[in-house]
């Protein structure tokens, strides 16, 4: 495949924190207009790779190459420049807590773009229809319920239509129903407007259907970034460990379930 | 041994903490030249500085004047000289006590909460979202904190100045029966216009300083050794009122050495 057919490229990210090595060695392509879910066990380092993709933190070692450019050398308006394409979520959602929903969802609008106001009113009142949230635009973040904050912190990411989407478990505390919608959410719109998405998610055999490359991270290097299909026929004894042993749970708590009824 | 490696430590912190606090005002100024200049937020931060420190400094003016009108009293008039009253409470209002205790009732009010603030909305990773949403900080957050800070605290240092001539007033021409004649007459001869600008020097350097001191402890409450989290911020806070009150009144003494 050309190199023009990724959008971000990682190559050799190591990451320590004072004793703790959390990235030893991340290689990893993300192609562009594509979905790709990053996952792996809790605290294998999922948060800390995507916040290197964003610029928040420095690899002590390697790079991070979003169009071409090493993020992690950018400064000030250039890497100002990179971020204006980003859509972000992060795992604690980040609402802005002394604004209301709606202010939080409006403010990209206010401060990146010259809408008048009363666009931006009509675009945010869209926004919270489309996430179920209308009537909750007076509210404050503390008065959310958390699968709420994620809805609104969905909001604010899409507000600008970036090209290249972050999204640190979205559907993490959302029931069955909302976490599908949001999923066929992100099917829709990418449809339309083509972005490039990185999700970071536990859902596993959901986004089986959602993901067009899978990436499993594990004690800090990525084992495997394959397509679902592919992933499912690997002969790679630890992706088969991981699959079995992922969607063995999920069987097993169905199998509880039935025995306790 | 060991405390040697421990005074390397400390000097390494101080220099890495000065250099960040540079930085962290080179990137705010850059932040208030950014256009387009938005009034709304400055007008906002106005009001939180402004009309909610004014009752704490129209007390506290009134009784620190009122006190300087009972000492300077009893003390002026055991030399016989209790009708240059109104020249010393003046004096000393305009020159030193209304800028500097109208900068440290500031700091205990407006400079810890804003500290507080900016360190919540760090540990809860606001600010990283204000990055990673390409919208800067600095220009967000601390310009209007800035902005205000220079408007509103030389206003409060007038309230202060004003309201304690008239305290010292009160007691000293009210209460204890001194001429009021003399007492204005004295203000009005003795003070000068090199007084009301070291006044105005001196407020709008400590409404400087205080800001940007109690802004950038809680904007890198997470690069400071005590970390994360509640009590870092906590720690942050207590540090950042200290801080910013000794670095005004070092800042009054070295304006004072100037101007006199
Ligand atoms: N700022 C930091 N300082 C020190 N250690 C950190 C920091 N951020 C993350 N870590 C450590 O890095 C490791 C990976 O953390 P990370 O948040 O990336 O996990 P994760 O894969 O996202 O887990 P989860 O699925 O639970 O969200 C953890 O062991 C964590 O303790
Ligand atoms: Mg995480």
């Amino acid at each position: 495949m050309a190199a023009a057919d990724f959008c971000i490229q990682l190559k050799g990210i190591h990451k320590s924190f004072g004793t703790q090595e959390v990235l030893k060695g991340v290689d990893l392509d993300i192609e562009r207009g594509a979905t790709t879910v990053i996952c792996g066990e809790s605290g294998q380092g999922k948060s800390v790779l995507l916040k290197h993709i964003l610029g928040l933190i420095r690899p002590d070692r390697g790079e991070v190459l979003v169009e071409g450019r090493d993020i992690s050398r950018l400064r000030g308006a250039a890497l100002k420049q990179v971020r204006t394409r980003f859509g972000v979520l992060f795992q604690g959602v980040a609402l802005f807590d002394s604004m209301t929903v709606f202010d939080n969802i409006a403010l990209p609008l206010r401060e990146r773009s010259r809408l008048p106001e009363s666009a931006v009113a009509a675009k945010v009142g869209r926004a919270l229809e489309m996430m179920d949230l209308t009537g909750s635009g007076d509210k404050f973040p503390a008065q959310l319920s958390g699968g709420m904050k994620k809805r609104v912190g969905l909001a604010r990411a899409l507000q600008l239509e970036p090209d290249i989407l972050l999204f640190d478990e979205p559907t993490t505390g959302l029931d069955p129903v909302k976490s599908h919608d949001v999923y066929r959410l992100f099917f829709a719109t990418q449809k339309k407007l083509g972005y490039t998405s990185i999700i970071v998610s536990h859902d596993i055999p959901k986004i089986f259907n959602l993901a067009d490359h899978i990436a499993i991270l594990h004690d800090g290097r990525v084992r495997a970034c394959q397509s679902p299909a592919e992933l499912q026929r690997s002969r790679d004894p630890f992706v088969r460990n991981f699959i079995t042993r992922v969607m063995g749970t999920a069987h097993d708590s169905q199998r509880e379930c039935v025995n306790q009824a | 041994m060991e405390g040697l490696e421990k005074l390397g430590r400390w000097g390494l912190a101080s220099i890495e903490g000065l250099g960040r606090s540079a930085l962290f005002l080179v990137y705010t100024l850059i932040g208030l030249l950014q256009m387009p200049f938005k009034i709304r937020p400055v007008l906002r931060q106005i009001q939180v500085i402004g009309s909610g420190s004014f009752l704490v400094i129209f007390f506290t003016g009134a009784f620190v004047g009122m006190v300087l009108g009972l000492q300077g009293y009893y003390t002026l008039s055991k030399y016989g000289s209790s009708s240059a009253l109104g020249a010393a409470v003046a004096l000393s209002l305009i020159r030193e006590l209304g800028p500097v205790l109208t900068a440290l009732m500031v700091i205990g009010r407006t400079g810890s909460a804003m500290c507080a603030e900016l360190g919540i909305m760090r540990i809860s990773e606001q600010i990283d979202a204000l990055d990673c949403m390409a919208i800067n900080p600095y220009r967000f957050l601390v310009v209007p904190k800035l902005l205000a800070g220079l408007v509103s605290i030389p206003l409060l240092t007038a309230v202060f100045n004003l309201v304690g001539i008239f305290g010292g007033y009160m007691v000293g021409v009210v209460l204890l029966h001194g001429n009021a004649g003399a007492y204005m007459a004295s203000m009005r001869a003795s003070v000068t216009a090199v007084d009301l600008k070291m006044c105005f020097v001196k407020s709008v350097c400590f409404a400087f300083l205080l800001v940007w001191i109690c802004a950038e402890h809680g904007f890198w409450v997470n690069r400071r050794p005590w970390g994360f989290g509640a009590e870092g911020v906590s720690r942050a806070t207590t540090s950042a009122v200290v801080a910013s009150s000794v670095a005004v009144l070092v800042a009054d003494y070295v304006i004072t050495s100037f101007m006199l």
